[in-house]
Parts: C-alpha cells; structure tokens; sequence
C-alpha cells in the first residue's frame, strides 16, 4: 500500500472515531427520567427526550476504547504494522513449524523406510487412512471402491501400475489419460461396430457381423494404446478392455459413448497440497488396500 | 371493483400502493420461506432436487434469499415507509404514478428473479446474484422509490422529520449505492452473462462490503424504521428517548459501513483491512442495541398491554431477536471465535435469527397493524390466529437457530481437531453425516415457520372480505 493510501485509511478511521465518540459525549445528560416530551409528535407519536442509559454509555464507550487499544496493538492503521508485530503469515508459519517440530520426525522415520515395509504396519495404515480421507475420499470415496470416472483403489486393476512406486508416482505428479473421441474418424455406425467388438472381448452378445467390421477399426486405431490383446497399457494408464471393469460404465450405450466422445480423466498432483512424508504414508495406505 | 377501492381510498393519503406492497409482502413471504424449507429439506433428502437442474439446491438457494430480502423484506419496506412517511408528515405521497411504477417495477424484478436464478443466470454474487439487466431495472425502480419518498418528506406539514423517517431514508440512499458500486459488470455479448468490474481480493472485498451493509442498512435500518413508527403507534406510548434515537442512528450508519471485512478473516484480504473490519464491528454493538433499547423502553409501561396483544408480543419480541442476533454478530467478528465459526451452519443460524427473529416477526406485527387499517376495519379477522402464528414463528425460529448453533459449533470443532499423528481426525464427509439431526431440526422449524405466513394469509384475506357486504357482490361480479 502506498503511503497515499495508508495515510487515507489512517486519517479517514481517526476522523470517524473521534466523531463517534463526540457524538456519544456531546449528547451526555445524566438527569432522571421527568416524562418530559420533546413536544414533536407525529401522528399521535410522542417523543420522550430521557437521556442515554449509563450502562449502555458506558458499553459505547469501553467498545471505542478497546478499538483503539487494538488497533495500536494490531495492524490495522493502513500500513503501520501495531506495536505486537502481528501478521497472520507470521502466526501461521509458526503454527507450522510448532507442528512440523511435534509430528514430522515421526513421519520421516516412515519415510526413511519403503512403502513395501510399513504399508503393513497398523500405525501406517491409521495415519495413511486419514490423510486419504481428508484428501483422496472425495472422488475415490471412503472405502475406496471408486465411482463412475474415478477408479476403485482397493482392487488389483491398476490403470497406471499397482507397484507402490508407481503410486506414488501418481500421488505426485497427477496424471493426465487421453482417449480421443472417434466419432468423427468412425462415424455412427463405426462406433457401433467397435462397440460390438468391445463387448466380444468380454464374451458378451454382439452381432457377429459387427464384431467383425469393429475388429477392424480395433487394428487399426485402438491397438497403439490397448494393445494387440487388448490388456490395456499401464504405461499410457489404457485400460484392459477384456476383465469387465469399466471406468467409465460399461452399459453399450456407456462403452459407444466413451468411444464416441473420448475421455480424459484427470488425476491431480498432490506435489504441492501434500508434504513428502504425508505422500508416503498415503501411497503406503493405498498399496495396502490391495494386499 | 372501482366501488370498493373508492370506498377504501383515503382522502389524503395514498393507501393503494400501501395496500399492493402490503398483500404482496405476504404473498412472497410464503413463496421465499417455502422454498428455504424445500432447500433445507433438500439437504436431508438430496433426492428432491429431482435430479434436474433447475430445482438443484445451487439454484434454488439464490432464489430463496433474494425472495425472502428483496421479495418479501423488500415488499414490507416499501409498504410500511410510504405509509409512515405519509403519516409522519401529513402529505401524500408526490406522485401516484410513480409511487405505482415502483411497485409494478418491483414486482417485475421479483418474477425476472424467479425466472432468471433456476435457469442458471447469475453473477454468483452473494444477494447480488442478478444479472445486469436486472441491475438496471432495480436501479431505475429503487431512483423512482428515492424520488417518492424523498419528494414527500421535502412537502411534508410538519416543521421536524420523524426519526423513523430518518432509517428509511438512510436505508434508500445507502443501498442505491451499494447495489450500483457492487453490481459494476460488464456485459459480455448479448446473452445474460457479465464480469465484475472488480478482480480478485478486491472483489470479494466490494462483494462483502455490499453484503454486510445489505443486512445493516436493508435488513437492519429499513426495519428499524417500521419499529419506530409501529411500536409507538401499537403500545400508544411515547417513543423512550429522543435523545438515543440521535445518537443510534448516527452511530449506525457511521460504523456499519465498516464491517464489511469480517466476512473475509483469515483470506487473502490484508490484514490490516480485516483488523478494522473486526474492530467496527466490535464497536457496532452499542449502535444496533440502542434501537432495541429505544423499542423496548417504549413498551415500558404497555407490559400488561402483551397479556392480550398478540401483536406487541411479535414487536417485542422482534426486538429481543434483534438484540440477541446484534450480539452475537459482533461476536462471530472476533477472530479467534472466526476462526470456529466460519464455514459452519452457525453462520447460516446467525442470519435466521435476525432473518426469521427480527426481520419477519417485526413484519410481520406491523402488517397485523396495518392491514385493518388500510382496508377500513377495526382490527383483524382473529385475534386468536394472531395468537397462534405468534407462537408459531417464535417455535419456529427457537428450533431453526438451535439446530444450526449445535451443527455449526460442532463441525467447527470437527473440522479443526486433530490426532496424535497431526493428522485431521475427521473426514470432512463425516461432519457432513454429523450434521443430519440438526439438519431435519432446521426443516421442522422452518416449516413451522411457514405455517404460521399461511395462516397470515387466511387471516389478512379474511380481514378484507369481511363486514363488507354492500362491496362484496360488486367485486363478485367484477
């Protein structure tokens, strides 16, 4: 803030003070109560002129009082920062590090170690449990089954590898899935028949003249990704097309929609919403699920 | 028809605009407050956003409160200040063409409201959600209003203005220039869609600056000036202190203006700016008691008056809402009790005590004061349903803000309690599932509240039908 603009904040929050208070002051009048009116009267009303109550006065006054002493003890007066020094970064800062100093050598002492040897440890577990909970359960849910567009963590699916690596990998850097939309390359009936094609790898009914034509569109556009049998690549996070778990539902009209539309499921990194130590003990907790 | 309104008509004063703002206060009383149960029942049983758009609780809710302040408070505010600021200075109204522009004008903005919010159309300000068109709208309305009101008091008969005079024209002018200051956007093609003028921190900090004094000056000094003039009128006592209501209403619109930045604590607003904030708002407290006191030291000597005036007790009790709800805001200001509040149901349960407490009980006693005289009838159909709406809306409002005290102080405490670990003990979903109870508590209250605006309505439309037979069948025919 310019000094402009502090010296405003200062003048304009002083003038209205004083004012306040002359005008509390100025009308000061301890004399009991006569029942005298001012003589208006408006309507039929009257108007008794009895003077302020001395407690309310008094409230008035001790309120201002207090509001000065804080703004000399605070910031408050544009840019003078109060005699206590205060700042609300500083008073976070210091919470942190009171409470990095009271929790982060328990946490490091489980970072120091691999996720394959305390995922198992019920400590772990407990203290990985509640960062996901306040982190992760909103998308994958509490019990970690997942929800339409956001994968089950607690099956062996994996989209982007199960290693506890891998996931922590993911927990870091977020990840990004890219399946195109095809509508425009297949058109509706190439849609269909790679629908077709899709429910055949999973020995579901599908006209077999379709299956046919949707194998073909499958060598042609899909394999790069899913691969020649269809397993998915966890390098790309492509699904398995062949196991009966589907991210995106896997009703025909689902699975023609996924084709038609593309998908791109977003992972967000937690790089720099979470430290290190938290990571590893919720990767650990994740690993865990599975096991 | 015409035979009836001639036979209603005042012989100086304009009753008819009076009468419009009156039924319609009532009218979209019901409309907002149903749907706030609807919503709150929502939160309970999700499935009642029927899984459209239109009826999500995203959508509803801005309805809900633009109805409940702009609709149903709004109506009250005009209906009572063009009747007390004819009263008050014995002169009609300036303009009869005018004074009924607003109205039909004000009434247009509700429906465009009601349109506009469930389709998606918003500026996702908080009470300020309309989009530009409708900003533009309000502001020729509420102009036409300022000129009215204040074109009457500049002609009136008497040598002083009245104090409640005072709070109404404090309220108009102040919220003129909150709603246009506030609204700055621009319009982006020729859609329903505009940008606040404002970015970032500065806009939150005009959103709120708007938003505080859209409760201290619409909420609060509008209202104020209903009590000024129908406590007296009710209790037939003089008005207590002269001398407080002068340092009050200074007092008032002086430091209001100021609070604004409690609605930020701990955000990106600086520090100082939220400090200050904290600080008027402390100092708020004896201003907004002192209309209390003034409007409860005037029924000093009207007590026995309460034994069987249902209407003073709404009054009076309007009165002990206010004074509680203008106690614990500045409470809430305090950081360190912020720091629990904020983000919690306590803060909706805040708004409701004044909202439902103060806002709508003292309304709702000066219409039951109103109505029989704008229709020319000795008092209200019944009494006894006074009664019962009385204790109706006092149960209502007791169970509302109960309910929302308990959820809020506990997911405040939820939110913020920790492990030996330094891990959150609690999931947020989990203080969500904890606060069901308080939840369908919240549903019962309001909906007892609404019960009592319905049986409001049956009385008031009892009111004007009856002991009129010679009207009655020439508004049949008609």
């Amino acid at each position: 803030m310019t000094s402009f603009w502090s010296g405003w904040v200062i003048v304009l929050t002083s003038i209205t003070l004083i004012l306040v208070t002359w005008l509390l002051v100025a009308n000061r009048k301890q004399r009991a109560i006569d029942e005298k009116t001012t003589g208006h009267v408006y309507d039929g009303i009257e108007e008794w002129d009895n003077p302020l109550p001395v407690w309310w006065f008094a409230m008035f006054l001790i309120t201002i009082v207090w509001g000065i002493g804080y703004l000399i003890a605070y910031p408050g007066m544009g840019n003078f920062p109060g005699v206590l020094g205060w700042s609300s970064a500083t008073q976070h800062e210091q919470e942190v590090a009171v409470a990095d100093e009271k929790f982060r050598a328990m946490r490091d002492k489980y970072l120091a170690m691999s996720i394959e040897d305390i995922y198992q440890d019920p400590k772990v577990r407990k203290m990985g449990m509640r960062i996901y909970g306040n982190n992760c359960s909103q998308c994958h849910g509490l019990d970690a089954a997942g929800a339409l567009g956001f994968p089950n963590l607690a099956d062996n699916d994996w989209l982007y590898g199960g290693s506890a690596e891998a996931i922590k990998h993911t927990l870091v850097n977020g990840r990004q899935a890219a399946m195109p939309p095809w509508e425009s390359i297949l058109g509706e009936d190439g849609i269909a028949e790679a629908t077709a094609y899709v429910l055949s790898l999973n020995s579901r009914e599908a006209d077999p003249e379709m299956v046919k034509a949707g194998e073909k569109h499958y060598q042609t556009y899909c394999i790069a990704c899913h691969g020649p049998e269809a397993k998915g690549n966890q390098l790309m996070g492509a699904p398995n097309l062949t196991n009966g778990i589907w991210l995106y539902g896997g009703s025909e009209e689902q699975i023609a929609h996924s084709l038609r539309v593309g998908r791109n499921g977003q992972m967000p990194a937690f790089a720099n919403t979470l430290s290190e130590d938290k990571i590893h003990l919720v990767a650990a907790y994740i690993y865990g699920l599975s096991k | 028809m015409s035979e009836l309104n001639a036979a209603l008509e005042h012989p100086v004063y304009n009753y008819k605009v009076v009468r419009q703002f009156a039924i319609m206060t009532v009218v979209w009383g019901i409309v907002g407050m149903f749907v706030g149960v609807y919503i709150a029942a929502e939160l309970v049983w999700p499935a009642l956003n029927l899984g459209l758009p239109w009826t999500s609780f995203g959508r509803l809710r801005p309805l809900h409160t633009n109805a409940v302040i702009f609709a149903f408070g709004g109506c009250a505010l005009f209906a009572t200040s063009y009747y007390v600021v004819q009263r008050t200075t014995q002169a009609r109204l300036i303009s009869d063409k005018l004074a009924a522009f607003t109205f039909w004008g004000w009434q247009a903005v509700i429906v465009l409201a009601a349109i506009t919010l469930p389709l998606g159309y918003t500026s996702s300000k908080e009470y300020a959600e309309l989009e530009w068109p409708i900003d533009i709208l309000i502001t020729i309305v509420w102009v036409s209003y300022a000129v009215v009101f204040f074109g009457t008091l500049v002609k009136r008969k008497t040598s002083h203005i009245y104090v409640a005079n005072w709070f109404f024209g404090a309220f108009i002018v102040t919220v003129a220039v909150l709603h246009l200051l506030n609204s700055a956007a621009l319009p982006v093609g020729m859609t329903l869609k505009s940008y606040s003028a404002y970015a970032g921190t500065v806009d939150a900090m005009v959103q709120w600056w708007y938003g505080h004094n859209a409760v201290g000056f619409f909420l609060t000094a509008g209202f104020l000036g209903m009590m000024y003039y129908f406590v007296p009128k009710q209790a037939e006592r003089p008005v207590y202190s002269y001398r407080l209501s002068i340092v009050h209403f200074w007092a008032l619109v002086s430091v209001y203006i100021w609070a604004g930045p409690h609605h930020l604590h701990y955000t990106t607003l600086p520090d100082w700016a939220q400090s200050l904030g904290m600080v008027m708002s402390l100092i708020l407290l004896a201003p907004s008691w002192g209309g209390m006191i003034n409007g409860i030291m005037t029924l000093s000597g009207a007590w026995h008056k309460l034994r069987h005036d249902p209407i003073l007790r709404f009054m009076v009790v309007s009165l002990s809402f206010y004074g509680m709800s203008t106690f614990e805001g500045p409470m809430m200001s305090i950081k360190t009790v912020n720091s629990l509040s904020h983000y919690t149901d306590w803060t909706i349960g805040h708004v409701h005590s004044g909202a439902l407490g103060w806002v709508a009980m003292i309304s709702i006693g000066c219409l039951y004061h109103l109505i029989p005289k704008l229709y020319g009838k000795e008092e209200m159909y019944s009494t006894n349903l006074i009664n019962v709406h009385f204790w109706m809306s006092t149960i209502g409002t007791v169970l509302y803000i109960a309910a929302l005290w308990v959820n809020g102080i506990m997911q405040g405490l939820m939110w913020r309690a920790y492990n030996q670990d330094g891990t959150l003990t609690y999931a947020f979903v989990e203080s969500v599932v904890a606060s069901y109870p308080g939840w369908i508590v919240r549903v019962l209250g309001g909906a007892i509240f609404l019960g009592g605006m319905l049986i409001m309505a049956y009385n008031v439309f009892m009111t004007i039908r009856k002991e009129a037979p010679a009207a009655a069948p020439a508004a049949a025919a008609a």
